[in-house]
Order: C-alpha cells, then sequence, then structure tokens
C-alpha cells in the first residue's frame, strides 16, 4: 500500500502523516498558517475558504482539546462541523470503520477529521476513498494509535520555527512516554525532514520503541545528560494506565527521573523553550514551576494549533485529483 | 481407469528420478514409469511434453474453516482450491470452531473430505479439550479417527507443566506434538516484528525472543520427554540457528516455515497493509534470509502454505484489528519455484520440500511415484507464469500479500488416487 495523501502532482489530499512529505510541503503548510494565526485576534473571525463544506469530526477515541481546536479552525474557515462521537454510536452497533465513512459520504461530507485508537485507520479510510473514486472527499489524521499526530507536529514546528526562527541549528529532546506516543513520531519526523541537526528522546527502556534511532534520533536514558544544551524540550504525556503494568514501578519514581523540573531545565540552553501537547500531568512529567514559567511556550502552542488546523484544512480541500499511482 | 502421462519431466525426489519418461497409471495406482507395463492399453493420454510430472504435492498446514468458520471457506471451496494447486494431501489444524477435540469432529470431517473425493484431509487433533491449554484430549481415540498429530495450532498453551503432561502423554503413544513456538506473554497483544517498521508505525510488537523462549522451553521438555516435536513457522534467524543445534544435538525435532516468510519481511507491510497482517509475524530481511537459507539446508525440513482463508471483511479494518492470514494452497507450488530459483535450488530438492518430506512428517504413504503407490500426481507447466488475482484463485479466501505478483508455475492437472481430478475451469485463466 502507497502512502495515499499526496496526488500525482506531488500535493497534499489528505494529511495522514509527516514520515515522507517533502520539506517544501511542511514548509507550505507552517506559511499558511502565519496569516491564519492572526485571524483569531480579529473582531470578526472567519474567512469563507471552507465555505459550504462538510467537515465531520469522526472521533473514535476522547478527546476533548484537539476535537474542539479542529472545530474551531473549521468554522472560521466557514465550514460546517457536524462532531461524531463515534464510540458511543454506530460501531457499537457492529458497524464497520468504512460502512460509517460510505455512509458519512453519502450524506456528502467533504472532510474526515479522524483519531481511532487503531495505528492506520486514516489510511485505512484515505485509501478506501481514493480506490472508490471518492478523490474530492479529504482526510485529516488527528491522531491514531500510536503511529502519528500530524497537526500536532505541524503546530509543534509551527512553534518552533516561531520562537526560534530556523531549524538548522537547533538541539531538540522530546522526554518521555516515546514508544506509545504519536504526538513524538510526528514531531520526530518533521525535525528530521526540515533538517535539525540533532532530535534527541529521553527516557527509561521500557517506553522507549526498539530501534528508534532508526527514527534519526539519538537516544538518552538519562535526563540531565540529554537536557544539556538543548534549544527545545518537548514533554510527553505520560497516561496513567502505564503505572499499571510493568513499564515503570511508579509515578513517584518517574518523576524524580524524568520529570522536568527548574533544576534539571537549568542543564539546557539559557533561551530553551519548554512544550507540551497537553493535557498535562502537573508532578508527573513537568513541575508546576516549569509549566508556568517564563521558558513555557505551552499556551501558544494552543493557540498555533488552531491556524496550523486551518492551513491544512485549506490547502487538502484545495487539492483534489487522483492520487499518486 | 488406465492413464498415461506421456513424455514430461519427471520428477520424484523420493526416488531420486529427474528424467523425461511417462507415468503409467492403472487402478488408481502408479503402474509403471518408463515403459509401459505389459498389456497397457491407456483410456486417457495425457500429453506432458514440456511439463514436469510430480508426487501430488502435500500441504501440512492448511485451514479449511470446518466445522464452524464456513462463512470464511467451505471443505469444497478449500479442496477445489487446493487440486487447482496440485495439492492432492493436505493436514488442517485443529483451530477450527469448535476445534478438534472430540472424534466425531474428526470422524465427520474425514467423511466430509472422502465424498468430495478430492484432496485427502488429514486432520491435526487438538493437544487440549477445546484448545484450552488445561486438559489433555483423548489422544488415542482421536489417533484412531484419523488425527496424524496433536497440536494447539495457533492457541497459546500458558501452563508450561500441561506441555509436559501432554508431551509424556504423546509420548507414551508415540503421537507426535506440533507446536508453533511463540511465548505467550511476550506475544501478548502484538500485531508485527519488534523492529524498524513497528516502531515507525506505532503498531504494537512482537519480540523475536517470544520465538526462542519458547524454542528454549520446547527443547528442555523434548530432552526430558523424549518425545517427536514438529516446531511449525519457525519466522527467525535466531529460531533457525536453535533449531539447528537442536538437530546437530540430535533431538527428534523437525520444522516447517510458511510460505509467505520465505518471501516477505515486515517492510513490506507498507503503509498498513493488513494483507501483510500474519502469525507469526513477518520479521527482518535477516530473518527471511535466514529462513530461505535454511530450507536449502536442510534445517527446515517442510514447507507449507498456511492457508487461511480470510473474507475481504475480515481485512478491510485498521491493521491491528485485521484477521491474521492469507490463502496459499494455489501458492505453494508457485512460491516454492520462485524461492528455488532465487536460491539456485534444484527443482528435485524443492518438490521434496512439498512431497516427499510432508509425506514422512505426516506418516503417510504419498509423495512419490514408485510403482505401486497411490497414483496422487501433479502435473505443471514450469515455465507459464500468471498473475495472482482474486480472479485467479479458487479459494474463498481471495486476501494475499502476493496480489498482483507475477508467479512461475501453473498447475495443468491433478490426478487423486488415480483419476483426473476435475475442478470448474476459472474465469480468466491468463490474468
Amino acid at each position: 500500500m502507497r502512502n495515499p495523501q499526496l496526488n500525482a502532482h506531488g500535493e497534499l489530499t489528505h494529511l495522514l502523516t509527516l514520515e515522507g512529505l517533502p520539506a517544501d510541503v511542511i514548509r507550505h503548510i507552517l506559511d499558511t498558517a502565519e496569516p491564519f494565526a492572526s485571524i483569531g485576534e480579529r473582531e470578526v473571525k472567519k474567512v469563507p475558504l471552507l465555505r459550504g463544506k462538510a467537515v465531520f469530526n469522526l472521533f473514535f477515541e476522547n478527546s476533548t482539546r484537539t476535537r474542539t481546536t479542529f472545530e474551531i479552525a473549521a468554522k472560521r474557515l466557514s465550514a460546517d462541523v457536524i462532531n461524531l462521537n463515534i464510540g458511543a454510536s454506530s460501531t457499537s452497533k457492529g458497524e464497520t470503520l468504512l460502512d460509517t465513512v460510505d455512509n458519512l459520504v453519502a450524506m456528502n461530507a467533504d472532510m474526515f477529521v479522524v483519531r481511532h485508537s487503531q495505528s492506520g485507520a486514516p489510511h485505512l479510510i484515505a485509501a478506501h476513498l481514493n480506490a472508490h473514486a471518492r478523490t474530492h472527499v479529504h482526510v485529516v489524521n488527528a491522531g491514531d494509535g500510536r503511529h502519528a499526530h500530524p497537526t500536532q507536529g505541524l503546530l509543534d514546528l509551527y512553534t518552533i520555527r516561531h520562537f526560534k526562527g530556523d531549524f538548522g541549528n537547533l538541539r531538540v529532546a522530546v522526554v518521555g512516554d516515546v514508544l506509545h506516543s504519536r504526538v513524538a513520531r510526528s514531531l520526530i519526523h518533521g525535525l528530521t525532514t526540515l533538517g535539525t541537526p540533532e532530535v534527541r528522546v529521553i527516557g527509561p527502556r521500557t517506553l522507549l520503541p526498539t530501534r528508534v534511532e532508526s527514527l534519526g534520533v539519538t537516544v538518552f536514558n538519562d535526563m540531565r545528560d540529554g537536557l544539556a544544551g538543548c534549544d527545545v524540550v518537548v514533554m510527553l504525556r505520560l497516561q496513567s494506565e502505564r503505572m499499571k503494568g510493568a513499564l515503570l514501578p511508579s509515578a513517584g519514581e518517574y518523576f524524580k527521573h524524568y520529570g522536568l523540573t527548574p533544576d534539571k531545565l537549568a542543564v539546557a540552553k539559557p533561551d530553551v523553550i519548554v512544550m507540551h501537547p497537553g493535557p498535562m500531568n502537573r508532578g508527573v512529567e513537568i513541575d508546576s514551576a516549569v509549566a508556568d514559567g517564563a521558558r513555557s511556550v505551552i499556551l501558544p502552542q494552543v493557540t498555533f494549533g488552531i491556524a496550523v488546523r486551518m492551513a491544512v484544512m485549506s490547502i487538502i480541500a484545495a487539492n483534489q485529483g487522483p492520487p499518486r499511482r | 481407469m488406465k492413464i498415461e502421462i506421456r513424455n514430461g519431466r519427471l520428477v520424484d525426489p523420493a526416488q531420486g528420478i529427474d528424467r523425461v519418461a511417462s507415468l503409467f497409471v492403472a487402478a488408481g495406482k502408479v503402474a509403471a514409469v518408463g515403459g509401459a507395463p505389459p498389456g497397457f492399453v491407456a483410456s486417457r493420454v495425457v500429453d506432458a511434453a514440456g511439463l514436469v510430472v510430480c508426487p501430488g504435492l502435500i500441504d501440512v498446514a492448511a485451514r479449511l474453516r470446518e466445522p464452524g468458520l464456513e462463512h470464511k471457506a467451505t471443505l469444497e471451496s478449500e479442496v477445489g482450491a487446493a487440486i487447482a494447486g496440485g495439492v492432492t494431501s493436505l493436514a488442517c489444524p485443529p483451530d477450527t470452531d469448535p476445534p478438534l477435540d472430540e472424534p466425531g469432529l474428526v470422524e465427520m470431517l474425514k467423511h466430509r473430505a472422502r465424498s468430495l473425493n478430492l484432496a485427502h484431509v488429514y486432520p491435526v487433533g487438538a493437544l487440549t479439550v477445546g484448545l484450552g491449554g488445561t486438559t489433555l484430549t483423548e489422544m488415542g481415540e482421536l489417533a484412531e479417527a484419523g488425527c496424524v498429530a496433536f497440536s494447539q495450532g495457533d492457541a497459546p498453551l500458558v501452563d508450561t507443566q500441561v506441555l509436559l503432561r501432554a508431551m509424556q502423554y504423546a509420548a507414551t503413544f508415540g503421537h507426535r506434538v506440533w507446536l508453533r513456538p511463540q511465548d505467550p506473554h511476550l506475544a501478548r497483544a502484538g500485531v508485527a516484528h519488534d523492529g524498524e517498521v513497528a516502531t515507525r508505525l506505532g503498531l504494537p510488537a512482537i519480540p523475536v525472543a517470544a520465538e526462542t523462549i519458547a524454542l528454549a522451553t520446547i527443547f528442555a521438555l523434548v530432552r526430558e520427554t523424549g518425545v517427536n516435536v514438529h516446531l511449525c513457522r519457525l519466522s527467525s534467524a535466531e529460531g533457525v540457528a536453535m533449531v539447528r543445534a537442536a538437530k546437530r544435538d540430535g533431538l527428534p525435532v523437525t520444522c516447517d516455515v510458511a510460505i509467505h516468510h520465505l518471501h516477505l519481511c515486515d517492510v513490506d507491510i507498507g503503509w498498513f497493509d493488513a494483507q501483510a497482517h500474519l502469525v507469526p509475524p513477518l520479521r527482518g530481511t535477516r530473518d527471511r534470509d535466514a529462513l530461505r537459507a535454511a530450507v536449502a539446508d536442510g534445517t527446515i525440513d517442510v514447507v507449507c502454505s498456511d492457508h487461511t482463508p480470510v473474507d475481504d471483511d475480515g481485512k478491510l479494518v485498521p491493521f491491528g484489528e485485521a484477521e491474521a492470514g492469507a490463502t496459499g494452497l494455489e501458492l505453494l507450488l508457485p512460491l516454492t519455484l520462485k524461492w528455488a530459483a532465487e536460491m539456485r535450488v534444484g527443482l528435485s530438492d524443492a518438490l521434496l520440500k512439498i512431497t516427499s518430506a510432508p509425506a514422512r512428517l505426516l506418516g503417510i504413504p504419498a509423495g512419490t511415484l514408485a510403482p505401486g503407490r497411490v497414483a496422487d500426481v501433479c502435473v505443471f507447466d514450469p515455465a507459464a507464469h500468471w498473475v495472482v488475482g482474486p480472479r485467479t484463485l479458487r479459494s474463498q479466501g481471495r486476501n494475499t500479500p502476493f496480489l498482483g505478483l507475477e508467479v512461475p508455475g501453473r498447475v495443468r492437472h491433478t490426478l487423486v488416487n488415480g483419476v483426473v481430478a476435475s475442478v470448474s475451469p476459472l474465469t480468466s485463466d491468463a490474468e
């Protein structure tokens, strides 16, 4: 199965992953997001780019933050937004994922924003739409299993570019549960594609996937070693369910080794920025003094997230045509 | 019915025959090779010039989906696929619904297969009741009903003491135990090989240690009990090395590999292609190369199709939710030929892995064209290439990672018990 997100002209028709996306496509999205970032400050927060389009938020997994930001982004583009909490409706009646999609296509859906607990679910939908000549219907991956969360990755890139200007001489550390993190995978692909010279992952070996170096990162098991001289620190959310198995002994021990405190952050560069995809677990992966501190750009990330999602939706909605063969 | 199969390249690995010769069949048996027996008048002559004539193929792992899973495939459809693939004998794993854990089910399956009068079906009985891993089945009764070995299929046997007891009991009566080496704990929830591809795609992974730990356990218990164990579906280079060492130590073990694992690796998952969701998982290129070499050097005794008909509903879901498995009966010969050509293995040595070697494993009087033996014969065109597609497969399961691939070797005739078995023609043989 080919990556079905680019059409024959190399244009983005779905956004499924940042892996394999050309650097100029990523830069184009970030550039497009720039003017959208200021729309939120206007009195009338709307542009008509998606007027008359029906955007379906198809969330097979619970999310408030991401769904809300997608909804705001679509509404600011003047689209009609329909939120479907699928976990509570059709699949529990035994309908398959693709049947749900076909039904919504029959209701003239123009775009699906998909979150699913299974890695690859948005690829399946996009490939299905392409195979059935529904190339005017677009898919945006809003997080699939452990695989990808490309709009989060893009908003992280946007935030880094906003505060650091360029990727060409940055040292970025991604800290925590990389194994289960779609956010980490998307950000790593984006950073390496844009030429970031050093991307580090920091965590205990239970939370780092096998051969993670193959993604182009350097592995650190010690937090202080890993943070030394970093320009950007991205903290990952540690879900409480990870404490139930044998991955970690306790939240307390995790915080001791990998929780971001002012003390640990002191080894990074003085102008380091601290990011977190949210929602944060204060006292588990991040100390409040850092989360609310001067180096934190966690709230700007949220604001930029809307602009980046507007950029993604407006770009793919304008690109149509048969998929790349 | 007297049949002369004339002037084919007759390849019988069991007898070391590889020459152009005619084969004479009478009364369901091989009457002669080379010259016609005195007074032989053929009622049918099959011109095999340019074709290969070999013993009917034997597949040690073909799921027929009966009883219980007839919506995925039926005995008729799958035995028809076997004949189309030149397979005249097959062993089916016990993981049906209900599992083959009592003699009545086995007798029913044998009876259903016999009434079709196509391929010979040899059930592998369940090692534990319901494949539950706690209570031994009545192996004696099951063997009398026709089971050729005992296995857990793909179901885990978590309790090592039950495994030891099962081996001791099987050894008492000389039954052979077939096991797929996989530690159930390390394999829990995994859907792909623990390597770069699973890391990239974020797929829950199964480490190679799941196989090697299970092999170490099995070998220790084989030393303890002396039971004959057949290892099903090796997947890793480390596993191959362990089997090689165990054989060198004289342990009574044999093993097989699925045809998919000789050609594919985890990279073939691509962007979540559910066709490549197999059990055991496709591993790395190094593992694939080790498996390919191990078949050639004899560490791996048998090549099988691991035929598992899966309908589209089972595959048109996200990778991790997809039903594992692929159709394979009709690809056993082509993919074995492809492996042989790529590895520069001779035709006779290649066919041995799917004729006489599996016959010996199953302990059945098949897999050779020696005069007096049952005339199960496969006649194929080694030069004919065809493209694997939904319309070129007869199995009700049309899902395989080889869809769209051009493969060598097209079966022209299949004889079972000295009779040319017929299956309805394909809509498009040339596709």
